[in-house]
């Protein structure tokens, strides 16, 4: 059996290894520290070592018995008690995929005060929660986090382990896939099984969405995955639905290198892209600063978040985090409504998979109109307070009948 | 402080064209540039060093030509470069690359921050930062928008999520991927083009940094590339014409219809 190795040449034998290993694997004989059999390669040590002296590249000779491995994993991603659509979107694709290999799905969740969750999570389709509740799990932290998912994970040996692809979960998914060993393909759009060989095809826009590629793992496991928001379908919500509650036997250092001090919150995006279904853009050909002010008024009026290209973000008129684009964020809204952007293939890249298109601007050869299903050629400041006009008045004849 | 930045070769987006016939990227007459968020992290060290001192080492793993990219950013500012190049290194997925710049950086040495660009505009994964962490065994940040203390350990930085910014500590050594957000890139100075030109920059093999022919290039990569394709995009576009408000009763039944029908 392959085990961690300690670097003798890093180890200041502080002993601290010996205290966290879970499985009681490292000993210290005559002064010199090291790892028997015991070791079951959980990886605990190695971020609990402050002197890099713990190496696990001898991971990767272990080759897992694929057949050992069964299931599918969904990481519970959750902020102040609140689970992101992301994860219903997983858990119905989890379902879908679940039901092709006949196994069932499962939720690793970490927080604290996680109890009222779990029912929600039962609802939309798990059929196992792993609890892990703390009060060191208040906050998200990569360290802990992937510490104690990793432990999850070679406990219970899913096949597929499936991460949405947010800030937190793109975070951390590479930090699991990298202390297993496993691979890890990012930003999935479409899944889908091998059922007879259980492989997973993962498929994923590369090259700012030039080319599609799908992505298998054969010789490791578990078949890990980050997928984008929006992208999957969740399951009508049966709040009567129960499954099987666990909570996990882990270790859970106290020891950390990273902390959570504090949350500035963007008050001006009252709608945040990733989540948006709707998403007003705005590029160079709004002429001023002053017109953001007609994007954010047809936005409010949309439900809808406001982004950017990245000329306005570099000429200052909106901060970075609306940017969207290949150095900005990727959105996948229901509908994408870009004014006075030309379509620049960099700003293409990130939102060409929007469900449906409409670019407005008064250059009839603007690139944008290529990928728009419906292309408006006309000036901002004319077409914009007509659209607000004729949607409140819609809302409002929509509401009254 | 040492700082180590991980930089990578890309081909210029703009320039990327797919052969629809055999849906693989026509490379010929693409141009490479330094992939843009890595030109932030550069900046982001060159800083560092500027007001607390030290010396900032650039690294790359990539074909031979890649020396040519890493003069480029001595020439912007860094001290150092090195190149991890072996046609074992050929094929690597995200974890292959990581183990292989962990060796690389194992052999560099003596380091107290890593900094990488958030993702490369080719692969656009965004997991070689925290996957290299890990292997190096320190901890992470990812999406860094600011610096808001680097002269003491811990640092404090301000991590940009969905809906704001998170402020986080983080004890060194360690690593952070940085956003466009944090800085605006300098240009290369002419003292540093001719700093770049006389540079001595190593090319480093599989066997000097130490690392195992198995774990490195396509033999140490999990994941294969099954298929490629270009993708489908719309086929229908609808061009409207006209006055404001004939164009905005359009745009609004279409709206409506999505937003509320089929709910």
């Amino acid at each position: 059996m392959a085990k961690l190795e300690i670097l003798s040449d890093k180890c200041v034998k502080c002993l601290q290894c010996l205290n966290v290993c879970p499985c009681n694997a490292i000993k210290e004989d005559k002064n010199v520290i090291y790892i028997d059999d015991n070791c079951t390669l959980c990886g605990v040590c190695i971020s609990k070592c402050s002197f890099n002296a713990i190496s696990h590249d001898n991971f990767v000779t272990s080759k897992p018995d694929i057949d050992e491995y069964r299931g599918i994993l969904i990481f519970g991603e959750q902020r102040d008690g609140k689970i992101p659509g992301v994860v219903h979107e997983l858990l119905g694709e989890g379902k879908r995929l679940a039901r092709q290999l006949g196994t069932n799905v499962s939720v690793v969740l970490l927080g604290i005060n996680t109890d009222k969750m779990i029912r929600e999570l039962f609802a939309f389709g798990a059929d196992i929660v792993f609890q892990i509740d703390h009060p060191l799990l208040e906050y998200f932290n990569d360290e802990l986090y992937a510490d104690i998912i990793t432990q999850v994970v070679l406990q219970n040996k899913p096949e597929i382990f499936l991460i949405g692809a947010t800030t937190y979960g793109s975070s951390l998914a590479p930090r699991i896939a990298s202390r297993l060993n496993t691979g890890l393909t990012a930003d999935c759009t479409c899944l889908e099984v091998d059922v007879e060989k259980r492989l997973l095809k993962q498929t994923r826009p590369a090259f700012g969405g030039n080319l599609m590629a799908t992505i298998i793992c054969p010789n490791r496991r578990p078949q890990m995955c980050t997928v984008r928001p929006k992208v999957m379908r969740p399951v009508e919500p049966d709040f009567d639905r129960v499954g099987q509650i666990i909570r996990p036997d882990v270790v859970i250092s106290q020891n950390l290198k990273v902390k959570k001090i504090g949350f500035i919150k963007n008050k001006v995006q009252k709608v945040n892209l990733a989540d948006a279904d709707v998403i007003v853009s705005a590029g160079r050909g709004i002429q001023k600063p002053q017109n953001l002010e007609l994007i954010r008024e047809f936005a409010d009026c949309l439900g809808a978040a406001v982004g950017a290209s990245r000329a306005l973000v570099d000429a200052g008129w909106i901060e970075y985090s609306h940017q969207i684009g290949q150095t900005g964020i990727s959105v996948r809204p229901k509908i994408y409504i870009a004014c006075g952007i030309s379509g620049a293939i960099q700003h293409l890249a990130g939102m060409m998979s929007a469900k449906y298109i409409i670019a407005i601007n008064k250059d009839p050869n603007a690139p944008i109109f290529k990928v728009a299903n419906l292309g408006i050629v006309g000036e901002i400041e004319r077409i914009v307070p007509a659209l607000i006009k004729e949607m409140k008045n819609r809302k409002q004849q929509y509401i009254t009948c | 402080m040492n700082i180590i930045v991980c930089v990578k070769q890309v081909p210029e987006t703009a320039n990327v064209k797919i052969n629809k016939d055999t849906n693989t990227i026509i490379r010929e007459g693409s141009n490479s540039i330094i992939n843009p968020f890595d030109l932030y992290a550069v900046e982001e060290s060159i800083r560092i060093r500027e007001s607390v001192g030290g010396n900032v080492t650039a690294i790359s793993m990539g074909i031979p030509q890649v020396v040519e990219l890493l003069r480029e950013v001595i020439a912007i500012g860094a001290d150092n470069a090195v190149l991890l190049s072996d046609k074992a290194f050929a094929g690597a997925d995200t974890l292959a690359t990581s183990r292989t710049l962990a060796a690389g950086i194992r052999k560099i040495g003596n380091y107290d921050l890593i900094i990488c660009g958030r993702q490369s505009t080719d692969g656009d994964t965004a997991q070689v930062g925290p996957s290299l962490a890990e292997k190096l065994g320190i901890p992470h940040i990812t999406c860094v928008s600011k610096i808001e203390e680097i002269s003491k350990d811990p640092i404090k930085c301000h991590r940009l999520l969905e809906d704001g910014y998170e402020i986080v500590e983080m004890r060194l050594p360690g690593l952070i991927t940085v956003v466009k957000e944090i800085n605006e890139p300098r240009l290369p100075s002419l003292f540093g083009l001719r700093k770049a030109m006389q540079a001595e920059i190593p090319v480093w093999t599989a066997k000097d940094i130490d690392i195992d022919f198995e774990l490195c290039g396509i033999a140490g990569s999990p994941t294969y590339v099954l298929d490629t394709f270009a993708p489908e995009h719309h086929v229908e576009n609808e061009i409207l014409n006209g006055e404001p408000e004939q164009q905005a009763k359009i745009v609004a039944d279409k709206l409506m219809d999505i937003l509320y029908k089929n709910s």
